[in-house]
């Protein structure tokens, strides 16, 4: 027996003038097609399950409030609705991954804590005032100089200003400064590391 | 030759949603009603 096989644009319309039995016939014309495109996406039943009913019930709410207008492309609009849940269903669900530890998996081996720990923190210290007595024991001109360059991120031509010299000689004060500072160290078999 | 243990697992022909999907799909599209004033659309969901 032949069957007749009614246009979805008919369809569309008889369901939107009331009758209940178009939904019916257009949904077992193209379930199969619909749940298996969101199948074939979200390989999990229940969850295509879902979502082929939220792209029903959407599309039953657009066709009830008279907001469809794609005569004849019924199909390709109920796909283009399940293909935007399905989105939404991936963005809802993108969690960070989960790592667990395990005798080979340390988690401390991705994480890191790029701030200095409580020893660095504690030699730094001891090497800012170890520095700080070396350099007290420079002479004054080149003590000036050095505290200004370095301490006060001031620019030779400012330091040669306000010390009253000239810049070459602001400059040759911080070299003098340094070779200094280096023959103290040495001297006393001070080391400066971190 | 090796025997295979393993089966491959075909997809089924007809990927269908479960019948209780389609039930509520019709129940609720029956139930639902849409009524728009001015701008708005109100649903009203009959028992």
């Amino acid at each position: 027996m032949a069957t007749i096989q009614i246009p979805d644009a008919l369809l569309v319309k008889n369901y939107i003038a009331g009758d209940e039995n178009s939904l019916s016939i257009l949904i077992n014309k193209h379930q199969s097609k619909i749940y298996g495109f969101i199948y074939s996406k979200m390989p999990d039943r229940d969850v295509a399950d879902d979502i082929f009913q939220d792209t029903f019930i959407k599309v039953i709410k657009t066709l009830k409030s008279n907001s469809y207008n794609e005569e004849g492309k019924f199909l390709p609009w109920v796909m283009r609705i399940s293909h935007n849940l399905i989105v939404d269903h991936f963005r809802k669900n993108k969690k960070m991954p989960m790592l667990r530890e395990t005798e080979d998996f340390s988690i401390f081996s991705i994480l890191s804590d790029s701030s200095p720990n409580a020893e660095c923190r504690i030699i730094t210290d001891a090497i800012e005032k170890d520095l700080q007595k070396i350099i007290q024991e420079l002479p004054d001109d080149q003590k000036e100089v050095l505290l200004m360059r370095i301490y006060q991120e001031l620019s030779f031509n400012e330091i040669a200003e306000l010390t009253g010299v000239s810049i070459n000689t602001a400059l040759g004060r911080m070299r003098y400064a340094l070779i200094n500072l280096r023959k103290i160290i040495e001297k006393n078999n001070i080391v400066l590391t971190n | 030759m090796a025997k295979i243990y393993s089966k491959k697992e075909l997809p089924s022909s007809k990927m269908l949603p479960k019948k209780e999907i389609i039930s509520f799909i019709l129940n609720y599209s029956k139930a639902l009603n849409i009524i728009k004033i001015g701008k708005h659309n109100f649903e009203i969901i009959s028992n």
